[in-house]
């Protein structure tokens, strides 16, 4: 998987407290117990991580993480250091 | 109408120790839990009482603590060991009779802190949006509701250093009125922010002793000066002794009594002549239903400052006289732990009749000759006590007394 991904999961892990095996590109938010709170969160997480924001409308919209992985790419997400 | 009160369940997370065993010899051993603390670096009061050994997230794990403000962690895993230590079940009681009220006087404090310094440092698009059901005092009982199914009346109350008495005696209504056949009720505080700190001796209220802080807090010694701020839970489960008996369940005592005032004189200094807290203690032995020689001890308020314990002490002699019972205040060896503290030292009562044992004030070296009682120090004093009486007095001039007795 990106680089983005991988740092997708490490916040999961990290500042959700997310179990890592919980953690694949098919599991939803709803999946690994994350309610629309955390989603918000996890916006502001990812803006300062990855340098891209997330708006409210994009945040409800979140549902696997594939598709945040791919929506954060899209963006133009880096991840310093990667590739 | 007369129902009688029984608790089946307790459950201590203080300074002296986790879990009611360990809070309870830390009691007993009359050691005082205050230290340096680190995280008030730069406070000038540096100290308090924590619960040293508390790791939300090794006790909750770490998605669920991270949600929760420590004052709410600090509860839950207090109620966990009140809810086991009845024998009841949440998973097939009825949980629209099962109410909880909880005593809290801060909330949040810590959450609301570091979110103030995101919101100054970060701006407003930084700010969590788990703040406010962080903050909010009555969030605990509405956790507490989520985690053990109680769908009934649910609330917090506050009256700042009395509301763990204060949630006692409003569930001991509910029992009462026919609300609820169970209750949750407690106290919880995690107040010991550098904010929160700083203001306590912006007012003067805490113990300038920085540089001996195990020797800080000395309740109803000469040389007091003022308060050691903790943080703790307290918490009961209570029922109808009827309902209890029927069950089976082993009733660890019984809350025979509660009186309620308000000074109506000062918003931090307590009355000197004492009629608030008169009329609560008054109040609260008429409710039980006994005398003043009824009593066989004292859990008193006792904070350590000047004014506190030497207005409780001229309260308990007058109502008391000559024949006053022996007092003890375990916040020498607790601290100060504000909204838990009525709750944590009603179940110090019950485990002083259950365990037969009087806990010495801790630091207690020449007794305040103000202070005309038989203060317990030094060690643990063997009691018959059937009767206990716990006094809370808030800021606001908020009293509450609970009077507790054998099982």
């Amino acid at each position: 998987m990106s680089a983005v991904y991988d740092k997708v999961k490490q916040l999961l892990v990290d500042k959700f407290g997310v179990p890592e095996d919980e953690i694949s590109p098919t599991a939803t938010f709803t999946d690994l117990d994350l309610d629309s709170l955390d989603l918000v969160e996890f916006a502001l997480a990812a803006e300062e991580e990855l340098g891209v924001r997330i708006t409210d409308e994009e945040a409800e919209q979140l549902d696997t993480l594939d598709d945040t992985v791919k929506l954060l790419e899209q963006k133009g997400a880096t991840v310093e250091g990667a590739g | 109408m007369t129902v009688d009160v029984a608790v089946t369940g307790i459950g201590l997370v203080t300074p002296a120790g986790i879990g009611v065993d360990r809070a309870w010899q830390g009691v007993l051993s009359g050691r005082s839990a205050g230290a340096k603390d680190p995280n008030l670096a730069g406070i000038p009061i540096d100290i308090s009482c924590r619960v040293a050994d508390f790791d939300g997230n090794e006790m909750l794990g770490r998605k669920a603590a991270r949600r929760l403000d420590r004052f709410v962690q600090l509860g839950l895993v207090a109620a966990r060991e009140a809810v086991t230590d009845s024998g009841l079940d949440p998973q097939t009681w009825d949980g629209a009779r099962v109410g909880a009220v909880i005593g809290c006087g801060m909330g949040g404090a810590g959450t609301w802190e570091a979110q103030h310094t995101v919101l100054m440092e970060r701006g407003p698009e930084r700010v969590s949006p788990m703040l406010i059901p962080m903050l909010i005092p009555n969030m605990v009982a509405g956790h507490i509701a989520i985690e053990f199914h109680a769908n009934g009346p649910n609330l917090v109350t506050a009256t700042a250093c009395t509301s763990g008495a204060t949630a006692i005696g409003v569930a001991r209504d509910l029992l009462r009125s026919g609300a609820c056949d169970v209750v949750i009720t407690g106290g919880t505080e995690a107040g010991l922010t550098p904010l929160s700190i700083a203001a306590f001796g912006q007012m003067h209220a805490l113990s300038g002793r920085v540089d001996d802080p195990g020797a800080a807090s000395r309740p109803f010694d000469a040389d007091r000066d003022g308060f050691v701020a903790a943080e703790a839970a307290g918490m009961l489960v209570i029922e109808r002794a009827d309902d209890a008996t029927a069950r089976g369940a082993r009733v660890r005592g019984r809350l025979l009594g509660y009186g309620a005032s308000a000074d109506a004189h000062h918003i931090t200094a307590p009355d000197p002549e004492g009629v608030g807290v008169g009329l609560a203690i008054q109040a609260a032995l008429r409710d039980a239903g006994v005398g003043p020689a009824d009593v066989g001890h004292i859990n008193a308020h006792g904070t350590s400052t000047p004014l506190n314990d030497a207005a409780e002490s001229r309260v308990i002699r007058r109502i008391f006289g000559d024949d006053a019972p022996p007092v003890t205040s375990t916040k020498g060896v607790t601290g100060h732990s504000l909204g838990a503290a009525g709750a944590i030292e009603a179940a110090f009562s019950l485990l002083t009749i259950e365990d037969g044992l009087l806990p010495p004030t801790a630091n207690l070296e020449k007794q305040d000759p103000e202070i005309d009682l038989d203060v317990v120090s030094g060690e643990p004093r063997k009691t018959d006590a059937e009767i206990v009486m716990s006094n809370s007095f808030g800021f606001g001039g908020q009293n509450g007394v609970l009077v507790l007795a054998r099982a």
